[in-house]
């Protein structure tokens, strides 16, 4: 499923609300959890997960191609941690 | 800067500023789209919403754990797990945001 599939779901299901509005509403959503993201905060949705933003330290890595090393500086990588209702519904509980 | 926490409520509230319809309306819509994402991974096992990520469902083999308090084996049946993979575009905001605050 994509975002515009998303987007026609919720319109079907919703058929009082223009397709613009619910675009809008999807990407809000995605938008504010980014942003949430940015600012290295941490988003818990019940029943769904949690992003959060972990740190990667600096290392050095190395070009597959070529085998040469280089130097791989420290990031920041966003985290998705499943909810425990999410868990145990994809394993048909 | 970090240590804060997002919440469905603070999703809805954005919703509700956003689009304008009534805050129980956003607040059900929020949970509507969180809702077709876990209906689809469940079902199908791919969401990719572009620009910020793709949620996939990954297959684990059986294999054996260890409860590390007792050290006692215990069997782990194969299982299926949601991995989330974030898209360039977000890992690349999320660390120029980091830039920019130093």
């Amino acid at each position: 499923m994509t975002k515009s599939d998303l987007v026609k779901r919720l319109a079907a299901a919703n058929p009082h609300l223009f397709q613009r509005d619910i675009e809008r509403i999807v990407s809000t959503i995605f938008e504010q959890i980014a942003a949430a993201l940015e600012r290295q905060d941490r988003v818990e949705l019940r029943g769904f997960g949690a992003f959060s933003v972990r740190t990667r330290e600096a290392r050095v890595g190395r070009n597959p191609r070529t085998g040469r090393e280089v130097a791989v500086p420290a990031k920041l990588a966003p985290y998705f941690k499943t909810g425990k209702e999410l868990r145990e519904r994809l394993n048909g509980a | 800067m970090a240590g804060k926490t997002v919440t469905r409520a603070q999703l809805a509230e954005a919703v509700y500023q956003e689009v304008g319809l009534s805050r129980s309306e956003s607040a059900e819509l929020v949970d509507q789209v969180l809702n077709e994402i876990v209906e689809s991974v469940v079902k199908s096992g791919t969401v990719k919403i572009s620009s910020f990520g793709t949620f996939a469902v990954r297959e684990k083999g059986k294999r054996v754990g260890r409860n590390p308090k007792t050290g006692e084996e215990v069997p782990i049946p194969p299982r299926k797990v949601l991995v989330f993979r974030a898209s360039q575009v977000l890992k690349d905001r999320i660390n120029a945001a980091a830039g920019r605050a130093k």
